[in-house]
């Protein structure tokens, strides 16, 4: 019953105009920045923050909250309008959801990426107030030999959601792991493959070649000839604005599970996020009757990730809630914040600060009932974007782009660099290489290789921990049972062929 | 019409008066508009909360204000190389500490500045003071117990750190060079991570600043041996000094002051310097410094000439610790 009180509790405070008017100003800013290409809740997060300092702790902390949760909603808006993912998390959105995009069911699309999104924050939203405490015990079983193992596990996700040769999109997974070496050795800080620009020295971001590979990539893609037909497809054919019955009953089971597998992974510091929307796009895939509707325009494809990155953007807060450590670099940000308002956060503050916790956990409701009521009137909008000329709207996000990338680091390489990964990204495309697999590579690369050379120091050099600790264990079994899986299908149809050809 | 020798000399008399008008206007009236203090760090960490304080006050005495920039990157030493660069008029300043002004040098061999060179020396802010923190459930129950069982098992023993150039990597190297033992440092991303592995038991020991450290110390859900400087610090007052612990050479804290570029005319100096101090002695700017577990410095560390020697110091202290690690 105590739950109650404290949630009763936590509405009190949410519900105080004040606090209200800031969860409002957190859930539209944090849509303007997912919506936004390039850029990332970090940049924004870090930009607002001196202006929270007049503001009193609680209010600000909801407000940061806000943007946080806000910008997952946002994010799926141009990977599935324009293929140009705003948010690691929203990479495999564009997967399906841009090709939905092509076949006239942007509207869809996006309002089953906000409908999957709402759920999702509301079952999160509920675990972190009633499991936030025993859930903790997961962030602190998962050591470096655990995390190693989840990243393999999370690259052999990138080979199962590529549509096409499993060979290529090992190769794209490896150039991903290759461009996430660039920077400083973690161990010994010496440069690696950053010929001396400064700006490299501490890698390469995640927005200057997600723009480049994906926004600018397509951008060329669709100026050269043979993409104009394309072009006036996504245009015209626009059918319905809001989901069919069939839709809401092919995404439904997508969602749940979706909100159950971004839950779990939330919780987990790190990467969390992105892999939980890799894992329920590979979970759907591995489930549906018919695998080869993914990538061509599913609806799963959108309603499981979009769900599964917004549950565990909520449950992220419980390490932060129930330790006080930051999992990410946004919540690394929100401690800042508490900091500055002479709250530091730890293990102790859900009994100090009953009213900024509890007002916090009550806010992400209002804040994601708030964000479905911005959305979902907001996809007719978005649809009606599609019909800008090309000649104006590509331009425009070009520009968009660049804004974001710069403002980033305010680093004028990066845009270079990105420019110079539209072409690199072009290329790619133009010979059937996926830059999904590749982005998820450089996400997880720094994590992967962070975790090995730690668990190994560790262990002194002994592989077997990888083994002997049960958690990772299991999760490298299920990484090589998914590796078998996706590559047996490669195996038999090559078969088939030997076979036809034989017969022929 | 106007002689091709009258335009002359009447540009050269504006150009003269001009020169005249900026030149004492810059250190006379200064300032005259709004001062950006580059912080090296992101929003939210220690130097920036620090900064952000100390400055609210100075803003006011100034009469104008000062925009915090946070530029981050290698370690603090990309935003030290851009405030290095910057005009030295007195509107471009640097919040400087231990890592870009001192641990920097023997770490980053092609560091773009030098603290000492490129820089006058403006305030000493704050310091935070490092803990010497361990797993609760850690065998050795105080620091003479934890230096006999490191010592012991050197090989065994696991020492996190927030990353290369981070203040715990640095001072955990210091007190490993004090203790003469080398255990493996396990490299984390960054405080939060390395505080994470240390609440789980994966890790064994570290070194940290105190602000992070006290909710986790009060919860138990890690242990202090000691804090490395020579006063008790009034938000974990059960925790010993090194000193008084039997450690009394590891002396650290991550320090923070403000620094101008080099050439900075000194009657600006003298001004900053003083709505430092004035900052300093303001009841709600110390109390706030004293929540967050930071020592403020006494009257006598105040002065830019006390702080040149501390950055003398300091690279002097750091070099032949970090020199081997890079």
């Amino acid at each position: 019953m105590e739950l109650f009180a404290n949630l009763a509790h936590g509405f009190v405070v949410a519900f105080s105009p004040i606090n209200l008017l800031m969860c409002l100003i957190g859930a539209l800013v944090g849509t303007l920045v997912g919506v936004l290409p390039g850029i990332g809740t970090i940049a924004t997060v870090a930009m607002l923050l001196p202006i929270t300092f007049g503001l009193p702790p609680v209010g600000a902390l909801i407000m940061l909250a806000g943007i946080y949760y806000g910008a997952q909603y946002g994010g799926s808006t141009t990977s599935i309008l324009v293929n140009i993912p705003g948010e690691a998390t929203s990479v495999v959105t564009a997967l399906d959801g841009h090709q939905m995009a092509k076949q006239g069911r942007a509207g869809p699309a996006l309002a089953i990426a906000a409908i999957g999104s709402f759920f999702a924050g509301c079952v999160a939203t509920v675990l972190i107030a009633v499991l936030g405490a025993p859930l903790t015990k997961l962030a602190l079983a998962f050591g470096p030999a655990e995390y190693f193992s989840l990243m393999v596990l999370g690259l052999i996700f990138a080979v199962v959601l590529a549509k096409g040769s499993v060979l290529k999109a090992i190769a794209m997974i490896v150039f991903g792991l290759l461009l996430s070496m660039v920077g400083s050795d973690i161990e010994t800080g010496a440069s690696r493959m950053a010929f001396n620009i400064p700006e490299l020295a501490d890698g390469l971001g995640f927005a200057t070649v997600a723009m480049g590979v994906f926004g600018f990539a397509e951008i060329i893609r669709n100026l050269d000839h043979g993409a104009e037909m394309d072009r006036n497809l996504v245009q015209q054919k626009i059918t319905g604005l809001m989901p069919t019955r069939k839709d809401l009953i092919d995404s439904s089971p997508a969602i749940l599970r979706g909100t159950v597998l971004g839950s779990i992974l939330g919780i987990l510091p790190g990467g969390g996020a992105v892999i939980a929307s890799f894992a329920a796009y590979t979970l759907e895939k591995k489930l549906a009757k018919n695998p080869s509707r993914f990538g061509r325009g599913a609806i799963e494809g959108v309603a499981a990730p979009e769900s599964a990155n917004n549950a565990a953007a909520q449950t992220s807060f419980i390490p932060l809630l129930t330790l006080g450590i930051p999992p990410n670099a946004v919540m690394a940000l929100m401690v800042g914040a508490m900091t500055i308002h002479g709250i530091v956060p730890g293990p102790q503050v859900m009994q100090k600060q009953p009213d900024l916790v509890w007002g916090m956990i009550a806010s992400m409701w209002i804040g994601n009932l708030m964000l479905i009521i911005i959305n979902l009137p907001l996809v007719g909008i978005w649809v009606r974007l599609l019909r800008v000329p090309y000649r104006l709207m590509f331009p425009s996000i070009v520009v968009f782009c660049a804004i974001g990338i710069y403002s980033v680091n305010n680093a004028p390489v990066d845009v270079v660099l990105a420019g110079a990964f539209g072409l690199v990204g072009y290329w790619l495309i133009k010979h059937d290489f996926e830059p999904a697999p590749l982005l998820l590579g450089m996400v997880l690369g720094p994590l992967m290789e962070e975790n090995l050379r730690r668990a190994l120091l560790i262990s002194r050099g002994d592989w077997s921990v990888f083994l002997s600790r049960p958690l990772s264990a299991v999760l490298l079994a299920i990484a090589a049972g998914l590796l078998v899986l996706a590559v047996l299908p490669a195996l038999r149809a090559k078969r088939d062929e030997v076979f036809v050809e034989s017969e022929g | 019409m106007m002689s091709i020798r009258s335009l002359a000399g009447a540009c050269l008399s504006a150009f003269a008066a001009l020169g005249a008008f900026a030149v004492p206007a810059s250190a006379q009236n200064y300032p005259t508009r709004t001062i950006t203090m580059i912080v090296p760090f992101a929003a939210g960490g220690p130097t920036d909360v620090i900064s952000r304080i100390v400055t609210a006050h100075m803003a006011q005495t100034l009469g104008q204000s000062i925009v915090i920039e946070n530029v981050v990157g290698a370690g603090g030493t990309t935003a030290t190389t851009r405030a290095a660069r910057a005009a030295n008029d007195g509107y471009t300043l640097i919040t400087g500490h231990m890592g870009t002004h001192a641990a920097s040098v023997p770490l980053y061999p092609k560091l773009a500045y030098h603290p000492e060179k490129d820089f006058e020396p403006v305030a000493l802010l704050a310091g935070t003071p490092i803990l010497i923190l361990a797993r609760k459930d850690f065998p050795p129950k105080d620091l003479k117990e934890f230096v006999a069982y490191v010592k012991a098992n050197a090989e065994k023993v696991n020492a996190a750190h927030a990353g290369i150039g981070s203040v715990s990597h640095a001072s955990c190297e210091l007190l490993n060079s004090i203790l003469d033992v080398k255990p493996v440092g396990v490299p984390f991303n960054g405080t939060g991570p390395a505080m994470n592995a240390l609440v789980a038991g994966q890790v064994d020991y570290m070194c940290d600043q105190i602000v992070n450290a006290v909710p986790q110390i009060k919860a138990g859900t890690i242990k202090a041996y000691a804090v490395a400087t020579p006063e008790r610090n009034p938000s974990l007052p059960e925790v010993p000094t090194t000193t008084e612990a039997g450690l009394p050479a590891f002396q650290a804290q991550a320090w923070n002051a403000v620094f101008a570029p080099k050439g900075a005319s000194p009657a600006i100096i003298a001004t900053l310097n003083a709505a430092a101090i004035k900052a300093l002695d303001d009841d709600n700017v110390r109390k706030r410094l004293l929540d967050l577990g930071s020592v403020i410095p006494a009257p006598a560390n105040r002065t830019p000439e006390a702080l040149a020697t501390l950055v003398k110091n300091e690279i002097a202290k750091w070099t032949p610790v970090l020199k081997p690690a890079s």
